[in-house]
């Protein structure tokens, strides 16, 4: 059996706000494995950034986090105390944010804060975290490596800072890496080079990768399974595969039908949509989130929370009342199955 | 026929950028020699990295930047002698970002009707209908009119943007990446937007947009540019069927379709982008070309005709670029 990097049960994230509490995050479970990439896709204000938060336990301060099992690598962390989290974060959970000129310190070169980062949490010399500093930044394509130390943040690229980010991230050798929108701020093709590299490097040091990202193409070209997200919860969950190729969950099925695709969309016909706009997640909600705006819901939509179900293939869950072949029948109309 | 509505000869822009304290500046072509024709009803995309000069171009042709040299003309004009606000009836802007294009202050009205008030619109009282109308005609709901933009979604925001550049019914839009700030199932509804309303209202679009596939779908003519200047220019179809230069091909197999059949592309687009202060000589793609010859870095190519358009690279220049690299 593969091993068990990350597990989480039942997460929400509540947010007092004026007007009540947005139940943000509502009761997500997901798990990761050694050396798998788990994407979880979604629009803005769907969840998915608080999700990844709340893992690290990052998350603001008056936000409230619950969750029945948050575990990484068979250790509790749902209870552990800010010290313990300090030592885990940057040491067995790296982290990597969608702009890397914010989360790199202007103030420093880049050599200082990659030897930071490992000697925080490694009994090292300045030596040896410089010779793993220069080892990594060759391992992520960046050439002319050790006169790149002594350079400062705002004297690279962007793609080469990202190059950085990644790098620095691996200094401890982290068993998990989360990584939200990793690509968004970058030119198409440097986008492709960097998602490359993150699938190469996670490839040889066997980590789990959490990717976090609104966009289905990077999703669909990476992960080994993905994790739909829509208004605080999980409404599709299942392998690429299975996701991309049959889709289930109707809010699923139009996202695919939104995005233009070269070669297969026809040109000068209108691209699906969906319709309306995210509801409220203010205040007590029990119905299906996507009803509102989905073109097949009835009465029943309304009445109640809906739980996730499995589809027809194993380890394929939606969350929808539509029986899975019902949902077939749907997606081929509408030409994304 | 078809009529020429912009045409641009030649326009470079220079920025001269410092290069250091106590150093000389050093001249920036953000854009070199651009000459393209865009004509009445057409969409042209400009597609390419950051940095590649098109928000400069842009700007050229709303006349918020004079061009260093050459000329860009608006319906035979000369953009120089047409009037600021004559020219602001003719072409407005649609921006990336609609949470920071819109005054935060301004209630959607009053953004909408400011450009009625700035051309000293005779009607006054018919302003509040025509923006309602306008505002119909987007997908807004007139209710919104007394609303400010904080209290409106994205795409409703960029709906704001569109009616706010539509409402003097200008001859050309120009979308600078009109939907890159947007959630996927809002940039659908946005892009059939834009294709209504250029049927409607007889529109020509120039989109700037680094997402290909959205390119691919909206636009008839696409020009890449590549540092400061179109490598390649052809009608939509046959640039996406038959892409001929290298870094055309190269932005292609970087787009990411939703097909986990596919892993992540490799586009061997090795070496980063160049410092546009200090281009490589010769064609300035060859460092970074997997095509590269021995006399890419030496010789500039030139235009060679192609289908609807034109390729700049040595790989399609039979006689030239060879011939004189071997002598």
């Amino acid at each position: 059996m593969s091993e068990r990097i990350l597990e989480v049960e039942n997460l929400t994230v509540d947010i007092p706000v004026g007007g009540g509490m947005l139940h943000a995050v509502q009761g997500i479970s997901f798990h990761v494995d050694k050396g798998e990439t788990l994407c979880i896709v979604g629009e803005s204000g769907c969840g998915k950034s608080l999700t990844s938060l709340a893992v690290m336990d990052l998350l603001p301060k008056k936000a409230i986090r619950g969750a029945d099992k948050l575990e990484l690598g068979g250790e509790d962390i749902l209870n552990a105390g800010e010290r313990r989290m300090s030592d885990i974060r940057g040491n067995t959970m790296g982290m990597i944010f969608q702009e890397p000129m914010t989360s790199l310190n202007p103030a420093y070169t880049i050599g200082n804060q990659m030897e930071e980062a490992l000697r925080r949490h490694r009994n090292v010399s300045t030596r040896e975290a410089r010779d793993r500093a220069i080892f990594l930044l060759e391992k992520v394509g960046i050439t002319a490596a050790e006169s790149r130390l002594s350079q400062y943040p705002h004297q690279l690229s962007g793609g080469l800072r990202q190059r950085v980010m990644i790098a620095m991230t691996l200094m401890c050798g982290p068993n998990l890496i989360i990584a939200d929108e990793p690509t968004t701020a970058l030119d198409v093709t440097i986008q492709a080079q960097i998602l490359l590299l993150l699938a190469e490097l996670q490839r040889e040091f066997e980590m789990g990768l959490i990717l976090i990202t609104h966009d289905l193409g990077v999703v669909a070209r990476i992960a080994d399974r993905v994790a739909v997200m829509y208004a605080g919860q999980v409404v599709e969950q299942g392998t690429a595969d299975q996701v991309f190729n049959r889709p289930t969950h109707p809010y699923t099925q139009g996202l695919l039908d939104c995005i233009p695709i070269p070669g297969k969309t026809e040109r000068n016909k209108p691209l699906g949509s969906i319709p309306g706009i995210v509801p409220s997640l203010v205040g007590p909600f029990h119905a299906c989130h996507f009803a509102e705006r989905c073109q097949y819901a009835f009465g029943e939509c309304v009445k109640g929370d809906i739980d996730m179900r499995p589809a027809v293939e194993d380890g394929h869950e939606y969350r929808c009342l539509l029986d899975p072949e019902t949902c077939r029948a749907n997606a081929q109309k509408r030409g994304v199955a | 026929m078809s009529e020429t509505v912009i045409s641009a000869k030649d326009v470079t822009r220079t920025f001269m950028i410092s290069a250091g304290a106590f150093r000389g500046k050093k001249p920036l072509h953000a854009v070199n020699g651009v000459s393209l024709d865009v004509e009445r009803g057409e969409v042209l995309a400009l597609v390419g990295e950051s940095g590649c000069g098109k928000t400069t171009f842009a700007k050229m042709l709303l006349g918020l930047l004079p061009p260093t040299e050459g000329t860009i003309e608006f319906g035979g004009t000369p953009v120089a002698e047409i009037e600021r606000l004559k020219l602001a009836k003719m072409v407005q802007p649609i921006f990336q970002d609609p949470y920071s294009s819109l005054n935060p202050r301004k209630s959607i009205g009053s953004i909408i009707t400011l450009p009625l008030k700035v051309q000293g619109d005779p009607n006054p009282a018919t302003w509040r209908r025509r923006a309602e109308e306008m505002m119909e005609l987007v997908g807004l709901p007139p209710r919104l009119f007394e609303n400010f933009p904080n209290q409106l979604s994205g795409g409703q925001r960029q709906r704001v943007a569109i009616a706010r550049a539509l409402i003097n019914r200008p001859e050309v839009v120009i979308c600078d990446e009109p939907t890159s700030a947007l959630d996927v199932s809002v940039q659908s509804q946005i892009l059939n937007l834009l294709q209504d309303l250029r049927k409607e209202l007889n529109l020509t679009y120039i989109v700037i947009s680094h997402n290909l596939a959205v390119v691919e779908h909206i636009a008839t003519r696409v020009a890449v540019m590549y540092l400061g200047r179109i490598v390649e220019q052809k009608d939509t179809a046959s640039l996406f069927d038959n892409p001929e230069h290298p870094y055309t091909k190269a932005l292609l197999e970087s787009v990411l379709t939703p097909d986990p059949s596919l892993g992540v592309p490799d586009t061997h687009l090795g070496a980063a982008y160049p410092n546009p202060v200090d281009p490589p000589p010769g064609c300035t793609f060859n460092p970074r070309c997997a095509r590269v010859m021995d006399h890419c870095s030496v010789i500039e190519p030139k235009r060679i005709p192609s289908g609807s358009g034109f390729v700049q690279c040595h790989l399609y220049d039979e006689n030239e670029g060879r011939g004189r690299a071997a002598s």
